[in-house]
């Protein structure tokens, strides 16, 4: 990436424990603007722990968070969203009972000047957002249960767009949807990256975002193995970081990397 | 993508070869649910009108079953916000019992000593202090719930047994009669009723909103270019709504008072006694108007404002709706505060009609309560339900029990009956729910 420019994201040594154990211990992120991070790590190597602190879910217990490069006080959900840094759960954290208007606005609801929901203008926004996401998307009246995964990722998505998002953190897009659907968010991560956002994808099946990213950032048992860029190394030597934390000659290695004798 | 596409194609070939009836719902986008619920109440009208010869579908029944619906109707409003966010309020019936003993004392001993007796401002002080007694009794509820994290079943079962006893406490056991004159205009009855002339521009005026709430959703919908019912739809709505006011205003304006009171009426005010009696109409009473505004009011609440989104969308995923930066736990106290006032206004209702405060006042309403949201289709998995249902299954139940007693039946056979009816309608709303996926 450009090394002169500012990060968009840059966390600092950031450590959380929960109950004595070091879910994430001493770990370094950055992120720039129009770029893709992919994070990767097993189930249980503090990706999801990491980036959970980012979007507020967490509270840190050490370390710093800078936004353009200047600290930022990131204590909970709402605060993250005022740095323009949105959220996608693995987890699809939407709604299921309400429909796709609502979900898109949830928590920040259009009203009319008497303080009343102003749905009809949710709706024409929700339209207008979903068809530049998925043309195809018709069922606005409906609670997003009744969805495919990949409408409901596409929800998901607008939800996270429609706000202006700077920062996005997508925590395993893909985990839940087809193959068609799996290329259809990776068509929308491009669109996203060509209007500047930076990204953080989170995964532990390196086959997922490789090819989406510019970079990766490996972690295990809470550490960072290290930083590479995606075209100066090979998925197999991503994956001897992801599995032996053994760091290629091209890598940045970190706290975490494997001890060479 | 393709079930995208496959659902588009889906749906235009239901479009084609869909029946009459399954058109005639899409197009009025009736809640089919709701229709279902409609026809259980009136099989079960139209079995009691059989069973007892005639006397169920009398204007003088439907009147009383309106009055002694609303209580409960009240409190349902209420219990469906608290179930759709996944709690559960087991207190209502013991909140109201202290509540409607609060407002007693009060305007039986303690406003009079200041106001004199049967001063004007007297109901309304009294009810204003149920209201702040009932709000914070919830809110305590709530803040237990939310911020010391007690399931609210343990809370408002705690809340059962303490505000019972406290009801005790009021007056050490003793029934307060009688109530202040205008308070009991709450009540129902001959004076409680705002007679013909007034029921009747309840009952335009009901008709005229219905029309304008139609043509304005349709403006909204058309200024956005979203799609739009047929025409004929909304003249079937706004047509099915009117004939339902209207018709529910005649039935209270037949009921007419009873030939003692109104002979004693028609002496006071020197007016002759006609042949055949003077029949004066009841016209709607006052519990069933504030029922029905609590109702609107709830309703307004729960679909046209943030509070009552959120409480729907934490009831459809807490987790979600918390990373959303919605504030769950005020939510949650806010939920139980309005749960509270409700109460208090079921009380005034219920002490206005006995004409006393009592100590077992509001005795298993918890139960009834919840049997009417979930008759009314709030599951109690959280996330779904609606405030007309909850109204709704409260007036399913009433009939149920009214009916019953007209036929003679004894107390126990009557909750037997009534236990196995709400177990047949849960169960039958699951197999509803399992079709509709």
């Amino acid at each position: 990436m450009l090394d002169n420019q500012t990060p968009l994201v840059e966390m600092r040594n950031i450590s959380i424990s929960f109950g004595g154990i070091h879910a994430v211990d001493n770990a370094s992120v950055d992120l720039y603007p129009g770029e893709v991070v992919a994070l990767l790590g097993h189930n249980g190597a503090g990706k999801s722990t990491l980036i959970k602190i980012l979007s507020g879910a967490y509270k840190r217990d050490g370390g710093e968070i800078l936004i353009n490069g200047e600290p930022a006080e990131i204590g909970n959900p709402r605060d993250a969203k005022k740095y323009g840094i949105e959220t996608i759960y693995q987890t699809l954290a939407v709604a299921d009972n309400v429909d796709a208007a609502a979900n898109l606005y949830l928590g920040r609801e259009l009203r009319t000047p008497w303080g009343t929901l102003d749905d009809v203008a949710m709706e024409a926004k929700a339209r207008e957002v979903m068809g530049r996401l998925n043309p195809n998307f018709r069922r606005f009246k409906e609670p997003v249960k009744a969805l495919s995964g990949g409408q409901r990722q596409s929800v998901a998505i607008a939800r996270a767009i429609l706000f202006n998002a700077r920062i996005l953190i997508m925590d395993e897009p893909t985990a839940a949807l087809g193959p068609q659907e799996t290329a259809q968010v990776g068509e929308l991560i491009k669109q996203l990256k060509r209007e500047g956002i930076g990204i953080f994808l989170i995964s532990h099946d390196i086959h997922d975002v490789f090819d989406l990213a510019d970079r990766v950032s490996v972690m295990k048992n809470g550490q960072v193995v290290g930083h590479a860029r995606t075209e100066d190394v090979t998925k197999d030597e991503v994956l001897g970081m992801i599995i032996l934390g053994k760091v290629p000659a091209k890598a940045v290695p970190g706290p975490g990397a494997m001890q060479m004798a | 993508m393709a079930d995208t596409i496959n659902s588009v194609h889906l749906n235009v070939a239901r479009g084609a070869n869909e029946n009459p009836v399954r058109r005639f719902f899409r197009a009025t986008e009736i809640d089919t649910r709701l229709l279902g619920m409609i026809g259980a109440l009136l099989i079960i009208w139209v079995s009691f009108q059989i069973s007892t010869g005639g006397l169920f579908l009398t204007p003088r029944n439907l009147w009383n079953l309106t009055v002694q619906t609303s209580s409960v109707a009240v409190m349902a409003t209420g219990m469906v916000l608290v179930i759709v966010t996944r709690n559960i309020d087991l207190s209502v019936g013991s909140v109201l019992g202290f509540c409607g003993m609060v407002m007693g004392v009060a305007q039986a001993q303690i406003l009079p000593q200041y106001l004199g007796l049967g001063h004007p401002a007297i109901w309304a002080l009294t009810l204003l202090i149920g209201l702040v007694t009932g709000a914070a009794i919830g809110a305590l509820h709530g803040l237990i719930i939310a911020f010391l994290g007690v399931p609210s079943f343990i809370v408002t079962l705690g809340g059962l047994l303490v505000w019972r006893g406290a009801t005790w406490f009021v007056t050490s056991g003793q029934t307060v009669a009688p109530m202040d004159p205008t308070f009991r205009l709450m009540g129902g009855g001959t004076e409680g009723s705002i007679g013909a002339t007034a029921s009747w521009i309840v009952g335009l005026v009901a008709c005229l909103a219905i029309i304008w709430a139609l043509l304005h959703a349709r403006r909204q919908r058309k200024r956005f270019g979203f799609p739009r019912r047929p025409v004929w739809a909304e003249y079937v709505l706004g047509g099915v709504g009117c004939v339902m006011v209207l018709g529910f205003v005649t039935v209270a304006n037949s009921y007419y008072w009873p030939a003692n009171i109104a002979r004693r009426y028609a002496d006071a005010n020197a007016i002759a006694w006609p042949e055949g009696g003077l029949l004066i109409p009841h016209g709607i009473a006052v519990p069933v108007l504030m029922a029905i505004a609590a109702g609107i009011i709830m309703t307004f609440i729960s679909t046209r404002l943030r509070f009552g989104r959120y409480v729907f969308a934490i009831g459809g995923n807490p987790e979600a709706a918390e990373l959303a930066g919605i504030k769950t736990r005020w939510v949650t106290v806010r939920i139980f505060t309005l749960m509270g006032a409700l109460c208090a206004i079921a009380a005034a209702i219920s002490t206005a009609r006995l004409n006393a405060a009592t100590n077992a006042q509001g005795e298993l309403d918890e139960l009834y309560t919840i049997a009417a949201a979930v008759i009314g289709g709030t599951s109690l998995a959280g996330g779904t339900g609606t405030i007309a249902g909850a109204m709704l299954g409260a007036f399913v139940m009433q009939s149920l029990q009214s009916g019953m007693v007209l036929l003679g039946i004894d107390s126990p056979l009557q909750r037997i009956v009534v236990g196995m009816v709400l177990v047949i309608a849960v169960w039958l709303d699951t197999v509803y729910r399992a079709r509709a996926k």
